[in-house]
């Protein structure tokens, strides 16, 4: 079975990004970019599922500008088959990611989908969830444990009280939660093989697919700082002042 | 103008987060109606019709909604949706798995985490683990929002007289089932509703030091344990206690973080806690940075201590 990857490439997490003065966006020039990370754990699912003999082919799919393309070299070098880049200069909105997922699920015809639960990036948490709407499949969001047979996934999900499992009917979606897997290393033979593996590029319209945000950004602010408060010397200190001057004991 | 609540409940109860969203949803204004799609659900549908602020409450009852699979929810709400400008449901597990997917069927974006309503029309939310703010404007004819519960005080629970209408419950989708669910049983406060938490990072060493450093503190201050993703990864504590970027995000009164460093993804789950004390050895821990009371000390020393002199 045909597993798809989309992968996001997003600022690296280890970058506290800075607003800009103008509050248009958040600065992101000149800043290291990398997968997002819940789109490598989605690459090492769908790997490990192929090596367990349970998947035949994996396709990395990112949309966005043409640097993207390294985010798929980066997916091929943990162990994608192949990568799809759709190409844009455009603002790509959740919505508009979905429907160019759907339309490559319809020339791909995947049996499963696996995202990353939310880009680091806008965390808006949508793109799994909108892509299965799209298509009329089943979803199991967070996941933390993924079987799959020849027709079903059963998923462990991680929910606000504890755990969760659902089996789904394929083709279905799935999107990883943290502890679903730890992310290989890609090795530098592995990252040597992901050059001359196939990257195909297609553009939205390729695709027919009306990309125009819904949502405008009207301004991007610092949120407001916290003051960093005191240290007390002791215990008791600490006693005294949450009774008598935070008063919240 | 109308606002439709899609309700979390275990059918029996309202789960506290819907009270925020009903929050939101008066903050925009118009008619409140709170949709409860679930199973025996008329427990929940009258807790609803209580509620402060509602105009009226769809029940939608049925076999399909017994386990809140987000594939029946979504395709309960897209059939009573035709009435609403905008749709909103909770930043929670639930509400993150069906908002999404309303969406997409009604063709529109879905603005995720709200934390204030600035018009109909626009919306705040945070970006990038909490390090911005952004100020977006939807022109969709229908909003779809899930709103970040500790950014609007809850509706009061009581004042409402609305009324319960049943709507006819859509057939199971087919394409999903429930099987089994493991729910963490605790007294304590839930983490997103407490006044008090204690949370602990890798700093514990292990879950048994965790429990026997932590558990003491939290029983004396009636606190909701919390952790950092290091203590849920090294396995000290189930997943639902861990608190930041992708975790649970939290705002008590009072937030103890023990031995946790204060990494962004962290800080950006509990900074907007009124007080927030750091118990660290490190006096370098970025979480002092944050920290309205700071105490560099080793922990398994001064949590005792604090514990026995509470
Ligand atoms: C995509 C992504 C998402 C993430 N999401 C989250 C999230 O939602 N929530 C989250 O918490 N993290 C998240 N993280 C992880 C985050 O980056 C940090 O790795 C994590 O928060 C560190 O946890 P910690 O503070 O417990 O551990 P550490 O950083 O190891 O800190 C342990 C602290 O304990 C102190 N300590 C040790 N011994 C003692 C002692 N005896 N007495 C007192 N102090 C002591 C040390 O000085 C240190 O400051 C995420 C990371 C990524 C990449
Ligand atoms: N531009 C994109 N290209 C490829 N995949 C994407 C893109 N945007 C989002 N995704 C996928 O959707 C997931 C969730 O993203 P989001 O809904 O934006 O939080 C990501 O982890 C990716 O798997």
């Amino acid at each position: 079975m045909k597993i798809l990857v989309p992968v996001k490439r997003v600022v690296d997490y280890n970058v506290k990004v800075r607003v800009k003065p103008d509050q248009s966006g958040v600065d992101i020039a000149n800043v290291k970019m990398s997968m997002n990370p819940f789109c490598e754990i989605a690459v090492e699912e769908a790997v490990r599922l192929k090596e367990k003999g349970l998947a035949s082919e994996i396709v990395a799919v990112s949309a966005g500008v043409a640097q993207c393309q390294e985010t798929l070299r980066n997916a091929m070098a943990i162990g994608a088959d192949r990568g799809i880049l759709i190409e844009s200069d455009a603002e790509l909105q959740p919505l508009a990611v979905a429907k160019l997922l759907k339309a490559v699920v319809e020339r791909e015809q995947p049996r499963l989908v696996i995202l990353g639960k939310q880009a680091i990036d806008d965390d808006a948490n949508q793109t799994g969830q909108m892509l299965a709407a799209l298509l009329g499949w089943g979803q199991a969001t967070f996941a933390s444990k993924v079987e799959l047979t020849a027709d079903t996934v059963t998923v462990t999900r991680e929910v606000d009280g504890g755990l969760e499992t659902v089996a789904l009917k394929l083709p279905a979606i799935v999107t990883t939660d943290l502890r679903l897997n730890e992310p290989r290393y890609a090795t530098l033979p592995n990252i040597m093989k992901a050059k001359k593996k196939p990257l195909d590029t297609v553009k939205p319209a390729d695709l027919g697919v009306d990309v125009t945000p819904r949502l405008t950004t009207l301004k991007v602010e610092e949120p407001p700082k916290r003051q960093g408060g005191v240290k007390v010397p002791d215990v008791a200190t600490l006693i005294e002042k949450l009774k008598n001057e935070a008063k919240v004991i | 103008m109308s606002c439709l609540v899609i309700a979390e409940h275990d059918h029996a109860t309202l789960k506290a987060a819907t009270l925020n969203v009903i929050a939101a949803a008066a903050a925009i204004g118009g008619d409140i109606h709170v949709l409860v799609a679930g199973h025996n659900a008329s427990a929940a549908a009258a807790a609803a019709a209580q509620v402060h602020g509602v105009g009226k409450v769809l029940l939608a009852d049925g076999a399909a909604h017994g386990h809140l699979l987000p594939e029946n929810a979504a395709a309960q709400v897209v059939a009573v949706a035709a009435a609403y400008n905008h749709i909103l449901a909770p930043a929670t597990a639930y509400g993150k798995g069906v908002a999404p997917r309303v969406a997409a069927l009604l063709d529109r974006a879905q603005i995720s985490d709200i934390i204030r309503v600035v018009d109909a029309d626009t919306f705040v939310r945070p970006i990038y683990a909490g390090n911005a703010y952004a100020t977006v404007k939807s022109s969709d004819s229908v909003k779809v929002l899930t709103v970040r519960g500790t950014a609007f005080a809850p509706a009061a629970t009581t004042g409402g007289s609305a009324a319960v209408e049943n709507v006819g419950a859509v057939a199971d989708s087919g394409v999903a089932s429930f099987v089994s669910a493991e729910i963490t049983k605790s007294e304590r406060p839930e983490l997103t509703a407490a006044k008090i938490i204690v949370s602990g990072g890798r700093g514990l060493g292990s879950g048994e030091k965790y429990r026997e450093v932590l558990t003491p503190l939290a029983d004396k201050l009636n606190a909701a344990l919390g952790a950092s993703r290091a203590a849920v990864d090294a396995g000290y504590v189930a997943n639902d206690f861990q608190v930041g970027q992708t975790g649970k995000i939290v705002a008590p009164e009072l937030y103890i973080a023990v031995g946790i460093s204060g990494a962004i993804q962290h800080l950006a789950g509990m900074k907007d806690s009124k007080v927030i004390v750091a118990i660290n050895k490190d006096p370098d821990a970025p979480i002092f940075g944050v920290a309205d009371y700071g105490l560099v000390a080793d922990l398994f020393e001064a949590v005792p201590e604090l514990t026995a002199k509470l």
